[in-house]
């Protein structure tokens, strides 16, 4: 069975190119001496890691919007509850070396006169926990929102919105200094994860490696759930919902098992970001940070699921250079390139690539891809 | 044996009454041609039936027992009504065969279509109705590069894949050549042997060539029912919709 948008070479380059480039990167910092010419920095492998953990965002806003039309502007949101359970596990495992040298509250809590731990950070000190809750919670709540949202059947242009609301709102909790979270300095300061210290070249190039195969399951996984029956029901619901509906299937149900899927695969991505980057804050809630999720999805094409790794990769990339020579230009860059996308690449790099291919001679019957 | 039954259903848009005490009783078996003049309300039955629009007042039953009122349409269409629309749909970026796959009876929990393999009896299934609606050649073509008449048939297919004990027809051979409205006339005659069938349509020809019951709708009631013959010889007939 052919499925739109998806192609067949992709299912194994993809996940053997991130995971050959993630490996040879960190044998190159492990292995060579750093006045080596081939010589990977430590800064770049962090660097890397970041952008694949953006990657696994950019597959979960792909999933939701190439292949169910459902335009989210608030995902970062589910990213950002992932990298806050990861922030508490990595606050809890500082234990007495925190600058109170308090072994039982984090260093924020006793600069706020906290007597006891809340019982929602209970658990925290171990790392299996931390994990488990980076997919339970933006889980719990895409699954709760998706099902008020779905059942009233609000699609379109006021999903959005409504995504950029729940955004904003968990923004604004988060700032506050009694929600305990750290308020507006957020998580920091982390030493170890699992007793390896952060700073250890090993730890970071392990991480980039983790991140590197997490990413490619993400991929294969929802490669596997896009080509099953369910895929292709799903497309249908994106392209005919009513129609679903007088053939007996509830589009409402569809949406809600793709969405929280792809909340769950958010809330990894973000786990996984925080380890690298060494800090979560409510910053990571601003809204824009959503728009920029969807503008690397429509950079490497929407629908293509590929698109979104390498959409995430380069724009991040592109952002990681821009901002290091002119900072203040990045946000209009970023809208530049927006404008520049949708106007003469509609599908994004795949799809320029997939035309070139197509309009070779011998090439293979056209594949149509999602409008 | 009664499948449908309307009674006195009614309903009003912004005041404006599309059906209006609308009485109708479909029998198990028989094949209804539907006809009335633009805003006769036959769309808006269409949708009251299959719980697009909800009924202000009156009785909605199918199988006599079954209150349509009080469900939704992935219930009703799981209850065995099955609806052409007037302009087809059909899920364009998938190709015919899938199209198909998912009208087949059976699996509609999304958990479930997750781990669905296609069984050998789907695939036979999905074999005979491409038999049946010609369209063996384009089986693996996207259902977006059909042609019109081809996408009509494709409906009529998903159709008959969701197995419905009564079928609701909008309008199948609008925009259709003579050569394929003909088809389809056998085509609807040969799936009227096992099923109900209930054709809303406007070309007179068609509804000649189909040779069944007719019903006038006018202003959201029923004004004539009989052989086409007989109902267009009734002089309210001619006044509201054939002396046009």
């Amino acid at each position: 069975m052919n499925s739109p948008g998806l192609s067949r070479t992709a299912a194994f380059a993809t996940p053997i190119t991130i995971l050959g480039l993630a490996l040879a990167m960190a044998l190159l910092n492990l292995l060579t001496p750093a006045a080596a010419e081939l010589h990977v920095p430590t800064y770049a492998i962090s660097l890397a890691g970041k952008y694949l953990s953006f990657a696994m965002l950019g597959i979960a806003v792909d999933l939701v919007w190439g292949f169910a039309g459902i335009l989210t502007l608030g995902h970062a949101a589910f990213f950002a509850l992932g990298g806050y359970a990861m922030g508490m596990y990595l606050l809890r495992e500082i234990g007495a070396r925190g600058t109170y040298g308090n072994p039982d509250l984090p260093d924020f809590m006793v600069f706020l006169n906290y007597q006891r731990l809340p019982w929602y950070w209970l658990g925290f000190n171990h790392l299996p926990f931390a994990v488990l809750m980076a997919l339970v919670v933006p889980g719990v709540l895409a699954f709760v929102f998706g099902w008020l949202t779905f059942r009233s059947r609000v699609s379109g242009v006021y999903l959005s919105i409504i995504t950029q609301a729940l955004t904003y709102a968990l923004l604004l909790a988060f700032f506050r200094n009694d929600m305990g979270f750290g308020g507006n300095n957020g998580l920091t300061d982390f030493k170890d994860i699992a007793g390896l210290s952060l700073q250890s070249d090993v730890t970071r190039d392990a991480l980039l490696v983790i991140t590197a195969i997490t990413l490619s399951a993400a991929f294969l996984l929802v490669r596997a759930v896009l080509t099953s029956r369910f895929g292709r029901v799903l497309v249908a619901v994106r392209d005919a919902e009513s129609r679903t509906r007088f053939l007996g299937y509830r589009p409402e149900h569809v949406k809600l098992l793709v969405w929280t899927l792809s909340a769950l695969l958010a809330g990894l991505g973000g786990a996984l970001y925080v380890t690298q980057v060494g800090i979560i804050n409510p910053g990571e809630f601003a809204p824009a940070n959503s728009i920029e999720a969807v503008i690397w999805v429509a950079v490497g094409g929407r629908g293509t699921l590929v698109g979104a790794i390498l959409g995430a990769v380069l724009v991040n990339l592109g952002k990681t250079v821009f901002t290091g020579a002119l900072p203040e230009f990045w946000l209009y860059a970023l809208g530049a390139l927006f404008i520049v996308v949708t106007l003469f690449l509609p599908r994004g790099i795949i799809g320029l690539l997939r035309e070139r291919r197509r309009d070779s001679p011998n090439s293979p019957a056209p594949e149509k891809l999602p409008a | 044996m009664t499948i449908l039954t309307l009674d006195g259903v009614s309903v009003a848009f912004d005041g404006f009454r599309a059906l209006n005490e609308l009485s109708l009783n479909i029998e198990k078996g028989e094949m209804r041609a539907i006809i009335g003049p633009n805003g006769a309300g036959k769309t808006t039955m269409m949708d009251v039936i299959t719980g697009k629009t909800r009924a202000d007042k009156g009785r909605l039953l199918f199988d006599d027992t079954v209150d349509l009122a009080r469900l939704d349409e992935p219930a009703i269409a799981r209850l065995g009504i099955g609806r052409k629309f007037q302009k087809p749909t059909v899920f364009e970026m998938l190709d015919v065969r899938d199209n198909l796959l998912l009208s087949l009876a059976g699996i509609r929990s999304p958990a479930r279509t997750l781990f669905a393999r296609q069984t050998a009896s789907e695939h036979d299934r999905i074999d005979e109705i491409l038999r049946i609606t010609r369209l063996e050649p384009s089986a693996h073509r996207l259902a977006g590069s059909l042609s019109h008449g081809q996408k009509q048939w494709l409906e009529i297919g998903m159709l008959l894949g969701q197995e419905p004990e009564l079928l609701l027809v909008d309008e199948p051979v609008a925009g259709m050549t003579d050569a394929e409205t003909a088809a389809t006339a056998t085509l609807l005659r040969e799936i009227n042997r096992t099923r109900t069938v209930v054709v809303v349509e406007h070309d007179m020809d068609f509804v000649r060539a189909l040779d069944v019951t007719v019903t006038v709708l006018h202003e959201g009631s029923v004004i004539a029912e009989g052989t086409l013959d007989h109902v267009s010889n009734q002089q309210r007939v001619v006044e509201v919709y054939l002396g046009r």
